[in-house]
């Protein structure tokens, strides 16, 4: 009973970690359809923005959201700068993505150096069946509900949810009726960017933060979004959970690099057996 | 003069004139020419250029003419490496090793093909697809750091990557291994071979049909051919050029090491034959010398710039080069040459 306990609080420890990491992709790519591969490197700004935050004084859970700010205007940036010229052209935008990528964790390294920093989060520990767990671990699973429930709340019941879900299926359409489709483009992307922004930052007290720590997060997020299929919160949530559970499940009997191995050969079976993603049946919907 | 550079502005079907082989003779005569005048600390570099311009050529071949982007490249390129390494420090005698060093790439070239070309995922899930699984490889090598990870003697040491990896020996003579020089001369012969043989590939109907794929997949389908069939084999090879590759640059540096495997080896990969110009075979064999003479003068400048000025060359080339050096060069001194009589996009 008690290592039941165990394996269902890893694996909903797994299963919370790809919906953070996977999220802001969700909304990039899957509604946008912009391949951003600068995603993890997203997810290390937003740890040092943490950082950065808590440095200057700020309790954690104030450098959190304040992280998931700073890395949104940035996204908005880097939309101005670069993806807005490149919409529609897939594999251009992946390279030049990529490019960012690159600039960013050079820039980082050149500016904090390459060393790992930490922020502690010392919450101590949850007495889960006889077993603890740390606290901090809850804390991030019931984030990660809440972060995509809050999304799919703001695309499905708000007004301007309506709207860029309206500009994402129809931009010609929706710009005939009045909407300024360059200014949702615009806010989208910063709304992803600041969901990645802020995984980044909930990451920093178990991880810490380095400059190529993108890379570690990013093949997980494609692997989720892209499995995940054309509904993009829905398909991400359940690649989530079905990727969560292996890697949860196999990094604790065996070791977290065989997780990952294990993911990646499901992952690969699943585009065999269901290229269109496991939404790739339903009707298009959120 | 404008005839000088017609030969290289025919379309990839056509068989290549005279100019074409001229030059390909020149250029092979004086690169093998150049031992006489540098010293070895410059052979050395200058072969690991065309070392790395196979895994360019592999790239630009599958990208510039079938039109699929495979990040795979890198992970052909880094298991090759590691093939050829285990196999030769297992053996003693490296003729088995350097063919398994191409046979094994092409072997999971042709398995990830038949997942992914014949699942009919659409291109770009297939370069994601392709990077992902390179991630993948470079971090599960990373973790193989224990003793308990062995293949046959040679331990595979994580992070650290394998030291003394055997120098090449001649194949009928195992005494004899090839020095700095001599894996020189390989290396540029190898690459000339490449270059000459994917260019006189892509005049044969096979390579037609490649091209079209890259043109118009559905329309080559509807011609009755399967497309499937064309882009597995094409995939397969070049994932056999990318592990000659990176058995050669295990040779080249008696030393194989995960970063082989790395993201930052693929975004190279991708620099050198956007910078050179994927529409053109030459193109990327001239991006990966810019890049490389460039990136070791940058190594030198300080932490961390490196990536910076690789990130930022990527991302204006995306945005205002699309065509890359040699093809946007070729246009402006053909159009100077020909008198501004007709100008047509980049060269062949």
């Amino acid at each position: 009973m008690d290592t039941l306990l165990v394996y269902a609080y890893q694996v909903a420890f797994s299963f919370s970690i790809f919906i953070l990491i996977s999220l802001g992709l969700a909304v990039i790519f899957g509604m946008m359809r912009v391949i951003n591969l600068a995603q993890g490197e997203f997810i290390m700004l937003g740890a040092y923005a943490c950082v950065v935050c808590t440095a200057f004084g700020l309790p954690l859970w104030l450098a959190v959201p304040a992280a998931g700010l700073i890395v949104g205007l940035i996204g908005i940036a880097v939309e101005r700068t670069v993806i807005r010229f490149l919409y529609g052209r897939v594999l251009d935008t992946l390279l030049a993505t990529w490019g960012l990528s690159l600039l960013l964790v050079g820039l980082v390294t050149t500016l904090a150096g390459p060393q790992s920093q930490s922020v502690p989060a010392d919450l101590g520990g949850v007495s889960l069946g006889g077993l603890q767990v740390p606290a901090y671990g809850l804390v991030m699973i019931g984030s990660a509900l809440a972060m995509l429930v809050g999304t799919y709340a703001l695309w499905r019941f708000t007004n301007l949810g309506l709207i860029v879900r309206g500009t994402m299926q129809n931009p010609e359409m929706a710009r005939a009726l009045g909407t300024n489709t360059s200014m949702i483009y615009m806010l989208t992307f910063g709304f992803g960017s600041a969901l990645t922004g802020l995984a980044g930052a909930l990451l920093v007290p178990l991880f810490g933060a380095s400059p190529t720590m993108g890379l570690f997060y990013i093949a997980k997020a494609f692997i989720a979004v892209i499995s995940g299929g054309p509904w993009p919160l829905l398909g991400t949530l359940s690649a989530s959970g079905l990727y969560g559970s292996i890697d949860g499940i196999v990094s604790f009997a065996f070791s977290s690099v065989l997780g990952e191995i294990a993911v990646l050969l499901v992952a690969i079976l699943m585009l065999r057996l269901l290229p269109q993603g496991i939404t790739g049946r339903l009707r298009k919907g959120l | 003069m404008g005839w000088l550079f017609s030969d290289f502005r025919r379309p990839a079907g056509e068989r290549p004139g005279p100019v074409w082989w001229s030059f390909v003779v020149v250029a092979t005569a004086v690169l093998l020419s150049l031992p006489l005048t540098l010293d070895l600390a410059q052979l050395l570099d200058l072969s690991v250029v065309f070392v790395l311009a196979l895994l360019a050529l592999s790239m630009s071949f599958l990208w510039g003419y079938v039109g699929i982007l495979s990040f795979g490249q890198t992970a052909f390129f880094g298991l090759g490496g590691y093939v050829y390494a285990v196999a030769a420090m297992n053996w003693g005698d490296t003729t088995l090793p350097f063919l398994l060093g191409i046979a094994i790439p092409l072997a999971f070239a042709a398995l990830l093909g038949v997942f992914m070309v014949y699942g009919k995922i659409s291109d770009i899930y297939f370069s994601v697809m392709t990077l992902v699984i390179t991630l993948i490889l470079n971090r599960a090598m990373r973790a193989t750091s224990g003793d308990q990870y062995v293949i046959g003697d040679v331990r595979l040491n994580g992070q650290n990557g394998i030291p003394g990896v055997p120098p090449l020996q001649v194949p009928w003579d195992s005494s004899v291994t090839l020095f700095i020089d001599h894996v020189y001369y390989l290396s540029v012969v190898l690459a000339v071979l490449v270059y000459v043989g994917l260019r006189l590939l892509l005049t044969t109907p096979f390579g037609r049909i490649l091209v079209g794929i890259r043109e118009n997949e559905r329309r080559i389908e509807l011609l009755g051919y399967d497309a499937r069939r064309y882009k597995f084999a094409a995939f397969a090879l070049s994932g056999g050029i990318a592990g000659l590759s990176g058995t050669m640059f295990a040779i080249w540096g008696n030393f194989v090491a995960p970063e082989m495997f790395g993201l930052g080896q693929a975004a190279e990969v991708i620099i050198w034959v956007i910078v050179g110009g994927k529409s053109t075979l030459i193109g990327p064999i001239v991006g990966t010398g810019v890049i490389q003479y460039l990136t070791s003068w940058l190594g030198t400048q300080g932490v961390g710039q490196v990536t910076l000025v690789l990130g930022a060359i990527l991302i204006v080339f995306v945005l205002l080069f699309k065509d890359g050096l040699v093809p946007t060069l070729g246009a402006a001194i053909a159009r100077v040459f020909a008198g501004r009589r007709e100008s047509g996009g980049g060269g062949q």
